[in-house]
């Protein structure tokens, strides 16, 4: 029997396994098997906010496109609000919410309100809860002056608050996010973030969220999965993945010219070239005192940090299982 | 010599890129092949009923229709090219950054597209026709000499239809949408080239008119170099000019264009 | 069915999953599909408009370039006064059926040779996760009036041909127009849904439906003599479209029928088309079957 109360979605050794054909030659090609999600299991209960991560071709999409419903799983059991979402996808679709980071949904050419039009009635939101979501929306995600512009003229950081907007507009109890914070400037990632943040707290909406940006898992989220070749690899707090994955971010540093590697504790020159040097330092120690002390003895002309990708924490929590 | 080079590499690149799509070709080529069969019965019909209609005979008639399915995407008769994407970077303000690159504009997209229509001429051209040849009586000559005849008809043919589509491309600088447009183009295409049906089957004063214009340089002038119907030296000198007027056209647009790029800043 | 009594975090005052419609049965399935087609549609035909001058330009140029199919044969019969023996009256016959009936699915599934590139470029998942039917939402996607121009071209023609034919009208015959109208329009519309469950295999191939698709249409405006007898069998037995305007034509114009078929097939088409949804509406699903096993 499914707990749906304490379980919202669930997965019970899912598999999902792919005939890829590599062509050989010419007119040849090869069939090979390859096993994008290996016998994963995990629960979500109804109300956290996960981040999911894991490098390029790890699974993650696969694994969201199951829960969405958009494939079916080759193996196991799966699980979102009690529904199985490869069989009853349309169903599923009323309370779930989707928002493809790199690919809106809206109208290009349309007015952003005629998308919302458009939801309440393909979704059959009734009028007064369309009306209160819609005006949470604009107000939260600030987009009072934009509802009247075409779509195209938007800006991707104000195309990705509109679109998702329109992914909550039919109160999903499920809104799975692809990379939404994917190529904002600072000031749409922080708005991006502290709304997720207030409609998980404020309605308990379930928030499972794929991404390459750490920052977002570790302002966000309290749990985190890391998922590899198709398994999950890490399930934990985002400071354990830290700990686990000892991460380092990187300062790169341009001087005035050609020097010897910097001397700076805590950090370590990692690579030169010509004038530009790359620091690596943990990922737990503030910028501000170590540029201080360089820019105090070097001549130095720009700089910027790095954030650890989950590429680099992930190699590194292979390398540091390897030792331990 | 580097900058032929570059152009070299450019070309080569266009005819790379379309290669990739093989599924798409064989797709392709099999619709070049139904609506080359398709035309053949209805030409024969034709050509049943009028024996020397426009001056062919019957297997003069059927290489024209073969001859054309091959030479429809050689020439790009129907826009497709490089044009959309010309367009599109217009649309969306790149093409200002082509326009500061110290590659000429039209060349540069001359040389993507000569790729693409070699690419064409291989993947596209020789399967429709063999199947044509195979199954049909075709008036198809044996001297290699006819061939490369054939084969420079060609080569002026896609540079005329290059400049024409590149003039094409040039109004989405003036107009929001270039849709419209391209699709007019597409239109005269279709009609003027003889895509449809020989142009010397055009009756009195269309027949005429649609012989001089440019069009005529896609299809018509290389199958009538091919089948020995055309006077030689007057078919490359009619291709020729058409090539030479339209690219200087499109030169003068491409100024005014970036003028206006440059006033508006991009 | 569901029902979540909320506790652990802070409720939310409704539970959505209460009021959740869900279609019921096949029935209900084809009116949600009717719905979400009619809503996308409308969408799209304001995102037309947003580009007036431009949408009065394709709009023209569609029913120019359908135009130009019917100038070459005026311009065949510029030379000849028959073709295959048929006279352009009966030319123009044949040629406005398939021209409209076409026209109509071409205006309502027209969009369907774009699966390949949804697939491709993987913005055919978006449309899963909605709730409505797939197929209504990659038929209504990019939904064009301008369409319309190949109706009214193909229409202009028909009007033409019923005007200058030398039939004796019987109401039989008269009723038999819009059954080929409809019936063609049908047995077009499938072979578009067919062609677009094919992408799903191979994305790249939206070619092959068009020479299934204008390719049919076009053999479809000449006479039947024109062509060979094992042509003809072909779209009489396998690939039936035959069914669109020739068989039934024949009937209307007194003509004898090929492949020494009885003359009771003239009213075969709407049976014809109703059998053609079947292939087309199964191919469908084991395309989007597989779509969904293997995501590509």
């Amino acid at each position: 029997m499914d707990n749906e109360d304490a379980d919202l979605i669930l997965l019970d050794r899912v598999e999902k396994v792919f005939e890829v054909r590599r062509r050989t030659g010419f007119l040849r090609a090869e069939r090979r098997q390859v096993r994008a999600v290996d016998s994963l299991s995990f629960s979500v209960r109804r109300g956290e906010m996960v981040g999911y991560i894991g490098p390029n071709g790890a699974g993650k999409s696969t694994t969201v496109k199951m829960l969405t419903g958009i494939l079916t799983p080759s193996g196991g059991r799966l699980r979102v609000a009690g529904i199985d979402p490869s069989r009853e996808r349309t169903r599923l679709a009323r309370r779930i919410g989707v928002v493809f980071g790199q690919r809106t949904t809206l109208w290009w050419d349309l007015p952003l309100i005629d998308s919302y039009r458009l939801m309440h009635r393909m979704y059959r939101i009734p009028d007064g809860r369309y009306r209160e979501n819609l005006d949470r929306c604009v107000e939260l995600l600030d987009l009072g002056d934009l509802l009247d512009v075409p779509v195209r003229q938007l800006s991707l950081g104000q195309r990705m608050r509109g679109d998702i907007a329109a992914a909550l507009l039919h109160d999903p109890e499920v809104l799975y996010l692809d990379e939404p914070t994917i190529g904002l400037d600072v000031i749409s990632k922080a708005r991006v973030r502290e709304f997720l943040r207030d409609l998980n707290a404020e309605r308990g909406t379930t928030v499972l969220l794929t991404t390459h940006d750490l920052t977002d898992i570790e302002q966000l989220c309290r749990r985190v999965m890391v998922i590899d070749h198709g398994r999950l690899v890490y399930d934990g707090s985002p400071a354990g993945l830290h700990e686990v994955g000892e991460s380092e971010r990187t300062l790169v540093v341009d001087l005035e010219r050609e020097l010897p590697p910097i001397e700076a504790e805590p950090a370590r020159v990692v690579k030169v070239e010509g004038p530009r040097q790359w620091l690596a330092f943990p990922a737990s120690e503030s910028a501000a005192p170590l540029v201080a002390r360089i820019a105090a003895r070097y001549p130095l002309v720009d700089l910027s940090v790095r954030e650890p990708d989950i590429e680099a924490v992930i190699s590194r929590m292979y390398a540091g299982r390897a030792v331990s | 010599m580097g900058t032929g080079r570059l152009y070299a590499a450019v070309a080569v690149g266009g005819f790379r890129r379309y290669a990739t799509y093989r599924i798409a070709t064989a797709a392709g080529v099999f619709t070049n092949t139904v609506f080359g069969l398709i035309l053949a019965y209805i030409f024969i019909a034709l050509w049943d009923d009028r024996p020397h209609l426009g001056g062919y005979d019957q297997a003069q008639a059927l290489s024209y229709v073969w001859l054309g399915q091959a030479l429809l995407m050689v020439v790009a008769v129907m826009g497709g090219g490089f044009e959309d994407e010309l367009i599109e970077r217009i649309r969306t303000g790149d093409i200002a950054i082509d326009l500061y690159r110290p590659a000429d504009l039209q060349l540069w997209w001359l040389a993507q597209d000569a790729g693409r229509a070699l690419f064409h001429l291989l993947g596209r051209g020789v399967v429709p026709l063999a199947f044509g040849a195979l199954f049909f009586d075709l008036a198809l000559p044996v001297d290699p000499l006819a061939w490369i005849a054939f084969l420079v008809a060609v080569a002026l043919g896609v540079v005329v239809s290059f400049a024409l589509r590149f003039l094409v491309a040039l109004c989405a600088f003036w107009l929001l949408d270039g849709a419209g447009v391209a699709q007019l183009a597409w239109i005269a295409g279709i009609f003027c080239s003889g895509m449809l049906l020989p142009l010397n089957v055009f009756p009195g004063v269309l027949g005429e008119v649609v012989r001089a214009l440019p069009w005529s340089s896609l299809i018509q002038a290389p199958v009538d170099v091919l089948l020995g119907t055309a006077d030689l030296p007057r078919t490359y000198l009619f291709q020729a000019a058409w090539a030479a007027a339209l690219l200087a056209a499109g030169r003068l647009v491409q100024s005014a264009a970036t003028r206006r790029v440059v006033v508006q800043g991009g | 069915m569901v029902s979540p009594a909320r506790n652990g975090t802070r409720p939310v005052e409704r539970g959505p999953a209460d009021a959740v419609w869900a279609p019921q049965g096949r029935y209900e399935q084809v009116r949600e599909g009717l719905r979400a087609y009619r809503m996308i549609a409308a969408m799209w035909i304001r995102s037309t408009m947003a580009y007036r001058a431009s949408f009065a330009m394709t709009a023209f140029g569609n029913f120019a370039a359908t135009a130009l199919d019917f100038a070459a044969i005026l311009l065949m019969f510029s030379q000849v006064d028959r073709l295959g023996g048929y006279s352009l009256p009966e030319v123009a016959f044949l040629y406005g059926v398939s021209g409209t009936a076409f026209g109509f699915a071409d205006l309502a599934f027209g969009s369907m040779d774009r699966l390949g590139r949804r697939v491709r470029d993987g913005t055919l998942d978006t449309l899963l996760v909605r709730p409505a039917p797939v197929l209504a939402q990659v038929a209504a996607d990019r939904f064009a009036l301008r369409r319309l121009g190949r109706i009214t071209q193909g229409l202009l023609v028909l009007g033409y041909a019923v005007a200058v034919l030398d039939v004796s009208w019987t109401p039989l015959k008269v009723l038999m127009i819009p059954l080929m109208l409809l019936s063609g329009g049908v047995i077009f519309a499938a072979v578009f849904v067919g062609g677009a469950a094919f992408q799903f295999v191979a994305q790249d191939a939206s070619e092959v439906q068009n020479s299934f698709t204008y390719g049919g249409s076009t053999l479809l405006q000449y006479p039947p003599t024109v062509f060979a007898t094992e042509l003809l069998r072909g779209v009489t037995f396998v690939f039936p479209i035959a069914f669109v305007n020739w068989l039934p034509a024949l009937y209307v114009l007194g003509r004898p029928y090929p492949l020494d078929l009885p003359t009771w097939v003239a009213f075969a088409p709407p049976l014809v088309a109703a059998v053609c949804c079947v292939p087309a509406g199964l191919a469908w699903r084991a395309g989007l079957r597989s779509y969904r096993s293997t995501g590509s």
